[in-house]
């Protein structure tokens, strides 16, 4: 009996240890977003941010429209985290805010085999010097 | 972290400018239109009145010269793997020679933006499309990676991703198993501006690409080419390509 209390044990610990108990209901922890709010009610957005993502993908490739609500590029802008040393992490690396719920729900998430996972950096320090014009219309374009 | 929580602020604060900017102005002023380029609200899609165009002056263009091809590596983050055969390449820079007078000239040769793109014709999926505005792309959402669309371009225009990439730029996005090739820059004409290798051609004093709408007579790649004798690359297959060529 002892034995079987041990395995047990040993088998809810790992989770137990990766997600947060909450109610008795083992929840992904995911890292807060920058800022107040986000883009639409937190409901919203656990629903549904797929879909917004897929409309806004289509319209964005197919038509230039570039608002920047579902934009991915704003979602990792927004997301994303820094390590110890300042370095942007990825935001689908294990515990990040893509990957803790998606690993969670064991949902594969496609978008980054293409699209970047950091947010861009450096990018204006280098264009202002370059192209000064080019740096000010930068920060309009979102993917 | 600081600096970075400000520049976060002020690119809102940019952006929402350009947003109110692009209700409130009327069509054609702009607030921070680059050359002749026109500035689209964030909302507004791409008009079919516009056809994005590029003019390269071949006389202005010199052999020894790459810095259009590393402009648009280093803006679009395509990284080799020292294949040439296999690496990505949106522009490249072609030789020509005159056998006759040993005449020897360079041009960059890149997607030529055509009107009828052979590539749009084959693409079995849709991922190839023409935008309203004349720029060719692929959507590598629904690409699938046949690459009839390189077979089917006479400009040899078009690269496929071989392997696995990591650190991608978030305004190009790039992955294996999809074909892609130039976009004029498209992230940067959306926001005002002019493709990569057209401000670094500006800006080594060649000055041999122009870019502009077609479609306006008075942007400057339409006088130039109202003015100058310009033709196309094989004008001849009657795709009306986009990109045409002075002096060539």
């Amino acid at each position: 009996m002892r034995i079987l209390v041990f395995i047990l044990a040993m088998m809810f610990l790992p989770s137990l240890a990766a997600a947060q108990e909450t109610g008795g209901v083992p929840s992904p922890s995911i890292t807060k977003g920058k800022g107040e709010q986000c883009v639409a009610d937190t409901d919203y957005m656990r629903r549904y941010h797929m879909k917004e993502l897929s409309h806004q993908r289509d319209e964005t490739m197919h038509e230039g429209v570039r608002t920047k609500q579902f934009s991915l590029k704003e979602c990792i802008a927004c997301h994303a985290t820094t390590d110890d040393s300042g370095q942007p992490v990825p935001i689908n690396a294990p515990g990040e805010f893509c990957a803790s719920c998606h690993e969670y729900t064991a949902v594969k998430v496609d978008c980054f085999q293409c699209h970047a996972t950091k947010p861009e950096q450096k990018k204006q320090a280098q264009a202002s010097a370059l192209f000064p014009m080019t740096a000010l219309a930068e920060p309009e374009v979102s993917q | 972290m600081n600096g970075s929580g400000f520049d976060f602020n002020r690119r809102r604060f940019l952006g929402a400018a350009a947003a109110a900017a692009g209700v409130t102005l009327a069509p054609g002023v702009t607030l921070y239109g680059v050359g002749q380029a026109q500035a689209r609200g964030l909302d507004e899609p791409a008009s079919g009145e516009v056809r994005w165009g590029m003019l390269i002056d071949i006389n202005q263009c010199t052999t020894d010269c790459t810095e259009c091809v590393s402009a648009c590596a280093t803006e679009n983050g395509l990284t080799g793997h020292g294949r040439p055969a296999t690496d990505a390449q949106w522009i490249r820079k072609v030789s020509v020679r005159d056998p006759k007078n040993g005449v020897e000239k360079s041009l960059p040769v890149m997607c030529q933006h055509c009107a009828e793109p052979p590539c749009v014709d084959v693409c079995p999926t849709g991922a190839s499309f023409r935008r309203a505005d004349g720029i060719v792309l692929v959507d590598k959402h629904i690409c699938i990676g046949c690459r009839y669309c390189m077979m089917a371009c006479p400009y040899k225009a078009r690269s496929f991703v071989h392997e696995d990439l990591t650190d991608q730029k978030p305004h190009a996005p790039r992955g294996k198993g999809t074909v892609e090739s130039c976009t004029f820059c498209v992230h940067r004409v959306d926001a005002g501006g002019k493709p990569a290798c057209v401000e670094a051609c500006g800006a080594t004093g060649h000055g041999a690409m122009t870019f502009g709408d077609l479609n306006d007579p008075d942007s400057e790649i339409s006088r130039r080419v109202a003015q100058y004798a310009t033709g196309q690359i094989r004008a001849d297959l009657g795709v009306d390509p986009g990109v045409r060529y002075q002096n060539l």
